[in-house]
C-alpha cells in the first residue's frame, strides 16, 4: 500500500532565522504593515510503501529524524496520508 | 618518519588540492581518499577539506555523512586519530555527530570571503599544539553557512572542557560565543569555519595557517 508523506521542517524555537528576519524587515517597504514572526522553512514530500498507517508513520518518521533533518537545528511536523502519486 | 595525512574527496569538494599542497609545504606527504572508500588506508591523520560535497543539497554535510570513507573516518577517531574538518568539512563532521553543533546561514544572510582573525582559546587539540592561548592568526574564510549555533547544554559544556579551540576576533557570522572552531571530548577531532591551508605561504598573504596544521603533522607523525 502506497503513503504520500509531507515533512514540514521549520527552525527549533531559539534558533536565529536570518531569513525570516530579513524577510519581515523588506515588508514595510513594499507597503505591507503589521506582519510579525515571519518564520522560514521547508517541505519534504515523498510516497512510501508499507502495510498500514502505523508502519507507514514509523518509518517516516525514521527517515526524519536520522536523514531528514538536524535535530540540533530543526523540528519538523510529518503528516502520512494513504494514497498515490503527487500531493 | 613522514607524517601521511589523507584529504578526503567528495563530489563536489573543491579544496582538496590546497590541504596536500600546504601539508607538502610543512614537511608531510597529503593523499587523496575517495568519498566512496570503506578504509582510510593507513594515513596517520585526515582532513575533511571544504566544498560543497554532494551539491550541499538538504543540508551541507547530510549526505556526505553517508558515504562509505566516513564510517573509516569515525572508526579512526574513535581509535584517537587525529581528524580536522575545515569548512564544509566542519559542517560534514557536525551533520556526522562527531562534533557538537550545527552550522547555520551567516547572520547576514551573505556569502562570506574575506581574511579574519581569529584567537586562540585552547592549545589543547590537534590542531592548535603549537599554538599559544591568546595568539591571533590570520586567516580568510569562505563560507555562507558558518554560523555556530548549539544549545545552551552543549554551550556550557564546550566552554566548561575546554572545546573551544578558536574564537573570532570580529564575529563576522553571527557565530554564538564568536566560535572559530570546536574539538571532540577527545581533542583529537576538530572543525573550524576559517581555511588554514589557504594560509600557509606568504604569498597568499598569510601563513599563520601552518601553525595549525603544523600543529597536526606533529600529532600525525
Amino acid at each position: 500500500m502506497k503513503f504520500k508523506v509531507q515533512v514540514d521542517v521549520s527552525l527549533r524555537s531559539g534558533i536565529a532565522d536570518p531569513a525570516g528576519a530579513t524577510i519581515e524587515r523588506a515588508l514595510p517597504a513594499l507597503g505591507y504593515e503589521g506582519v510579525s514572526g515571519v518564520s522560514v522553512g521547508k517541505t519534504i514530500r515523498f510516497t512510501i510503501e508499507a502495510s498500514d498507517q502505523e508502519e507507514a508513520e514509523a518509518h517516516a518518521e525514521d527517515l526524519c529524524a536520522s536523514f531528514l533533518i538536524n535535530p540540533v537545528i530543526e523540528d519538523a511536523t510529518v503528516t502520512v496520508e494513504a494514497g498515490n502519486g503527487d500531493l | 618518519m613522514t607524517a601521511l595525512v589523507g584529504v578526503v574527496v567528495f563530489p563536489g569538494s573543491n579544496c582538496e588540492m590546497d590541504c596536500v599542497e600546504s601539508v607538502g609545504l610543512l614537511g608531510g606527504e597529503g593523499r587523496l581518499l575517495w568519498h566512496g572508500d570503506d578504509d582510510v588506508s593507513g594515513v596517520d591523520a585526515v582532513i575533511v577539506p571544504g566544498g560543497f560535497a554532494h551539491g550541499d543539497y538538504l543540508r551541507p554535510g547530510a549526505i556526505a555523512r553517508f558515504s562509505p570513507v566516513m564510517s573509516a573516518v569515525a572508526r579512526f577517531a574513535a581509535d584517537g586519530g587525529p581528524v580536522v574538518g575545515i569548512c564544509n568539512g566542519f559542517q560534514v563532521l557536525t551533520e556526522a555527530g562527531l562534533l557538537p553543533g550545527a552550522l547555520q546561514k551567516n547572520s547576514g544572510l551573505k556569502f562570506l570571503c574575506q581574511p579574519s582573525t581569529i584567537r586562540v582559546s585552547s592549545e589543547n587539540s590537534s590542531l592548535t599544539s603549537r599554538a599559544s592561548v591568546g595568539d591571533e592568526l590570520s586567516i580568510p574564510i569562505n563560507h555562507f553557512e558558518g554560523n555556530y549555533t548549539c544549545d545552551s547544554e552543549t554551550l556550557a559544556k564546550l566552554r566548561g572542557e575546554d572545546m573551544i579551540v578558536l574564537r573570532y576576533v570580529d564575529n563576522p557570522n553571527g557565530s554564538v560565543d564568536d566560535i572559530a572552531g570546536v574539538c571532540n571530548e577527545g581533542r583529537n577531532v576538530v572543525g573550524l569555519m576559517p581555511h588554514p591551508e589557504r594560509a600557509c605561504n606568504e604569498i597568499l598573504g598569510s601563513s599563520d595557517g601552518g601553525v595549525l596544521l603544523g600543529s597536526l603533522l606533529d600529532l600525525a607523525a
